[in-house]
């Protein structure tokens, strides 16, 4: 199988501009066979026409819940990886908080297979910190790291305990992976729903403080420092975690962080209707948390866009605000709420979306390769220009918890090759 | 006014709409036989999720004397019992032909959701911290009574009005410091910072934890319910230092201005918020309270459902 991708200009790692390099880009099995120079006559089985496109290495999402095995009523692996490649991602790492959740190799194992069943994008399965995500016994490191889990974190939960997770660094470093903090304390946080501020004060709703972020983030650079293991900030949402992360890179220690779109296009203010849609976990928080977010991605102290991609079936957002389960649907929107909301090089969008994550998830060596002969073929074609409007009945996903349902955002991914595979073409799934 | 849901969604000629036509139905409930037939043939559901008898009873009083149907869907009885969502259950009763729904619930926002349910009105009876507007405009008719003021939107200009105790969680806090600032009162917050929502900068009062340096000059002395459990909160040390610090004692009582009010939405706390029997107050409005709450329901529903006979 030939793949020809025609009249789009190349933006990857090694461009230093915006306008890239018009060039055809001719793919012959898992790997791209060819780099032509634009309008040539190459024939291939396929052919993907690229016009006006920007032809980039494929997206990785650091962060997506897929919500099997447990909770299939809300996404399959199948669902969301079809979500993910209507998104551009040729990689996404799947949150450990299934039930059972992925402290064990047969639950990562699964998790992997699955994702090769629907053969729509990687499914690279996260492992748990701690055995149930806990937060009392460490997980099997090496166990999972021998199944192939590089990226270990108990995402939904931070892990409290400032002793457990100084052990689990220096275990961690050592195996060579890396350790993910979702940053709540949660004796601050307890029966909050929205972010802690006027707006919760207004609304009559328990408040999750900034600060329950901030600490932990805090002490996890600390920990870093200590233990010289590399320390990844999932979901960062305030301004002075920002801050430190900013400063922290500044000396040197290895950490990194992502931010994901709702955090710099939402405020608490979308909570004012009290749709649970709008309730996700760390909170939207304010205006100047969102500028603070989107200095971080510009001077690249948050290094990648991932989306927190949080499926909930229907019946559980139509509860009580303070019941429903908090999340958000990400995969199909983040590139168009990049490009209509940040004010960065389009060379930096997709850095953040494609190379610079795959590195924090170890997957360099295949995902986020420059788009060139020899590399694998995981490319994806999107139109920086095109307009659209996001409707949450034609979405991919299995839920329809969407926050941007009616908006019109920039940004369409057209094309994703996966493996060689092109599994979305004009902008719809081929399997 | 398809809802009433919030004293903001209402809005300042609202509240004053709703006190006037009040004022029609406290003349209804003086008469011998107290009722009219403003809304034969509606039917009012109370849908309480959280139990409130004296509310309920309120409005169902109120939906009676203006001649409508009422209905109670209890929850220890009902299907939500057997795991039945909100959804469900609102959508079931508005299709057995519901006019309005009076709705109680412990999470804040319920009346919101609910009404992309159904095509009903609905009053919100307390939702959550939130909110529970006919507290508010009954506080309000109690007030405007006792002053002999009649309703207009500034027709509280002048008064200090002081709120006391656990505003945090208190949904007739919300909803009495916006009605009150709504018809110009001055309203004050008095209680300590963890019992204060978490921001309100841009509330319209003054907060200060000084019980005895504002009770002097305060027309209206609010008094908030304490609940025991934000002891296991550690929102304050305990109920004695509570009491010492905030609560209404005969001391206190002996330094209100002659003619201030005394008000309470129930149920009292005795030894807690209240340390002095409020029949030895010169002034309590707690039972104008009550009596208030029939007449302002009914104004109430009379309003969102267009009652179209005339009242005289």
């Amino acid at each position: 199988m030939s793949i020809l991708i025609r009249g789009g200009r190349i933006i990857d790692s090694t461009s230093t501009n915006d306008d890239g390099r018009a060039a055809d880009v001719l793919i012959d099995g898992d790997r791209i066979a060819q780099i032509l120079d634009a309008g040539s006559d190459a024939r291939a089985d396929t052919v993907l026409d690229a016009t006006g496109c920007v032809v980039s290495p494929g997206f990785v999402d650091l962060h997506v819940h897929l919500r099997e095995p447990g909770r299939e009523e809300s996404e399959t692996i199948e669902t969301g990886s079809r979500a993910a490649a209507l998104g551009g991602f040729t990689a996404v790492v799947a949150m450990p908080n299934t039930e059972p959740p992925h402290d064990s190799r047969v639950v990562v194992d699964f998790v992997r297979d699955q994702g090769r069943r629907a053969g729509l994008c990687e499914v690279v399965p996260s492992g748990c910190i701690t055995v149930g995500r806990e937060g009392r016994t460490l997980a099997p490191f090496a166990e999972l790291r021998d199944a192939g889990v590089r990226f270990f974190t108990d995402d939904g939960n931070g892990v409290q305990d400032a002793l457990l997770m100084r052990r689990a660094l220096e275990y961690a470093g050592q195996l060579g992976v890396t350790l993910a903090q979702h940053c709540e304390v949660s004796s601050l946080t307890h029966g909050a729903v929205m972010h802690e501020g006027a707006c919760c004060s207004r609304l009559g709703l328990p408040g999750w403080p900034s600060l329950a972020e901030e600490l932990m983030v805090h002490r996890d650079i600390e920990l870093c420092r200590l233990t010289g293991s590399p320390v990844h900030f999932l979901h960062l949402s305030t301004e002075r975690s920002v801050d430190m992360v900013r400063s922290a890179k500044a000396e040197g220690l290895a950490v990194t962080a992502e931010a994901a779109p709702h955090h710099f296009t939402l405020t608490d203010e979308a909570l004012s209707g009290f749709d649970p849609t709008f309730k996700v976990n760390p909170p939207l928080r304010t205006p100047s948390d969102i500028a603070a977010l989107k200095r971080g991605l510009a001077d690249g102290t948050i290094d990648a866009i991932a989306t927190d991609h949080a499926p909930h079936a229907p019946h559980l957002k139509e509860q009580p605000l303070d019941q429903a389960p908090p999340g958000m649907l990400g995969l199909q929107t983040a590139l168009a709420l990049a490009l209509t909301e940040l004010s960065m090089p389009l060379r930096d969008v997709v850095a953040a979306l494609s190379w610079k994550p795959a590195a924090i998830a170890q997957l360099a060596d295949h995902q986020g390769r420059p788009v060139a002969v020899g590399e694998p073929a995981n490319v994806t074609v999107f139109d920086p220009n095109a307009t659209w409007t996001i409707d949450r009945g034609h979405l991919a996903s299995r839920s329809r918890n969407t926050p941007y349902h009616g908006r019109t955002v920039r940004g369409r991914v057209l094309h994703t090759v996966f493996g060689g595979r092109a599994v979305v073409v004009n902008g719809a799934a081929t399997r | 006014m398809k809802h009433l849901r919030s004293i903001d969604e209402l809005g300042a000629d609202g509240i004053v709409r709703i006190l006037k036509v009040a004022e029609h139905m406290a003349e209804v409930n003086r008469r011998p036989v107290p009722k009219v037939p403003a809304l034969v043939g509606r039917t009012v559901v109370s849908l309480f999720f959280e139990d409130s008898t004296r509310t309920r009873i309120s409005f169902e009083t109120a939906a009676r004397r203006l001649s409508a149907d009422t209905m109670t869907f209890s929850v220890s009885t009902s299907s939500v019992n057997k795991g039945e969502s909100l959804r469900d259950t609102v959508e079931t009763v508005s299709a057995m032909g519901v006019a309005a729904f009076v709705v109680r619930h412990k999470s804040s926002g319920v009346p919101w959701q609910m009404a992309n349910w159904t095509d009903a009105s609905i009053v919100n009876a307390g939702d959550g911290w939130h909110q529970h507007p006919t507290q508010a405009l009954l506080d309000c008719h109690s007030i405007v009574g006792a002053f002999g003021i009649g309703p207009s939107t500034s027709c509280l200009k002048g008064l200090v009005v002081t709120i006391v105790g656990d505003v945090r969680h208190s949904r007739v806090a919300r909803s009495d410091i916006e009605a009150f600032t709504a018809l110009g009162a001055t309203v004050r917050l008095v209680g300590p910072r963890t019992l204060m929502p978490p921001d309100t900068r841009s509330w319209p009062v003054e907060i200060t934890d000084d019980f005895d340096a504002v009770i002097g000059d305060s027309d209206v002395v609010y008094m908030l319910r304490m609940q025991r459990e934000r002891m296991n909160e550690a929102l304050v040390p305990h109920l004695g230092e509570y009491s010492t610090r905030f609560g209404l004692d005969g001391d206190r009582a002996a330094r209100m201005k002659k003619d201030a009010v005394v008000m309470h939405p129930g149920p009292m706390n005795r030894g807690v918020e209240m340390m002095i029997d409020p029949s030895e107050l010169p002034r309590s409005l707690v039972t104008n309270q009550v009596a208030s709450g029939v007449s302002v329901r009914m104004a109430v529903l009379f309003d969102v459902l267009g009652g179209q006979e005339v009242v005289s």
